[in-house]
């Protein structure tokens, strides 16, 4: 879209990860023909403009303890998703909130909250905590626990050389996850 | 982990600095050494604590495409399908979950059309129907996990 050819070099050039090093800006400038005043400028547009959502750690929920996950999904009407939407994502231990396409009569669900926490209980008592303060006792839903995660392993959206799609040892989520 | 990991954790979930000495920055709100704070993210990435340091980008604006994607797999042929799925390159991570809508995974290709012709592949390679269920709209969540 509107990613200069310089720019996506950037993009590939940090999607792994950014350098330990004290002047970690000046190390990717190097790599693809900045300075690292020019580098810093274009992060801090890419900031800006949103294409980079967030610049920071990204935690393995599992690993921090947080064992079990959820998807608690939920058949909202049309014309109450965004409200209903916007409360639920503002309560804290929601990390994603989507809405996504129902497919009638197999899957009636319009909005997607992915809710973690300590073991199944926890997530089970979140979810109740959700449908109390939202208000959502007369909405149909599911919550879809995980059993088993084949791959976390997350979209490269820029290789350095070729430009394609790769698949590497971290993950981007952005804005994607289930 | 100790109490000074879960400060950075919990500190740099929420941005990192764009100048030229970032670390020393961060270390300073910390009150730890650049050296340390460095150190620390090393051993946190080492460890698997983090999956990473670095940006999360905003797929569509790359010109991407992503979404996710359900399947029912019959429980017999549950790792064959999955072995099937996770072939793709453009499968960034996939889970069993419980539910007749068994597996689900999230794609990222490097077109919005390429999801089509992925997940057409999928529905051929595995015999299962695909649902496709693309973000229409994102709700804000707040993006820190506090420790």
């Amino acid at each position: 879209m509107g990613l200069t050819a310089r720019d996506q070099q950037l993009v590939a050039a940090i999607q792994c990860g950014l350098p330990l090093v004290s002047r970690p800006f000046a190390e990717i400038g190097a790599r693809i023909g900045l300075s690292e005043s020019e580098t810093i400028e274009r992060i801090q547009a890419l900031l800006t403009d949103g294409t980079i959502k967030r610049l920071g750690v990204v935690v393995r929920h599992h690993e921090l303890g947080y064992r079990a996950n959820a998807m608690a999904v939920w058949n909202i009407p049309d014309d109450e998703v965004d409200e209903r939407g916007r409360h639920i994502g503002a309560v804290d231990f929601v990390t994603l909130c989507y809405r996504r396409p129902r497919h009638l009569p197999d899957w009636p669900y319009n909005l997607f909250s992915m809710i973690h926490g300590q073991n199944r209980d926890a997530v089970l008592r979140n979810i109740e905590h959700l449908i109390e303060q939202c208000g959502l006792g007369g909405i149909a839903h599911e919550v879809l626990f995980s059993r088993r995660r084949f791959k976390q392993c997350g979209a490269h959206y820029i290789d350095s050389q070729p430009r394609q799609v790769i698949v590497g040892g971290t993950r981007i989520p952005a804005g994607g996850q289930p | 982990m100790d109490t000074r990991d879960v400060a950075i954790i919990n500190h740099l979930q929420g941005g990192f600095p764009v100048t030229d000495r970032p670390y020393a920055e961060a270390a300073t709100t910390l009150g730890i050494t650049e050296s340390e704070l460095i150190e620390r993210l090393e051993y946190l990435l080492e460890k698997g604590i983090l999956s990473r340091f670095g940006p999360m980008y905003h797929a569509e604006r790359l010109g991407g495409g992503l979404t996710l994607a359900a399947l029912h797999v019959p429980d017999e042929g549950f790792d064959r399908v999955a072995e099937q799925v996770n072939c793709f390159p453009e499968v960034a991570h996939n889970y069993q979950r419980e539910h007749h809508l068994n597996m689900w995974f999230v794609l990222a290709t490097e077109t919005p059309a390429r999801i089509d012709e992925v997940l057409a592949e999928i529905e051929r390679k595995t015999g299962c129907r695909v649902y496709n269920v693309p973000k229409i709209e994102e709700f804000f969540v707040g993006l820190r996990f506090e420790l």
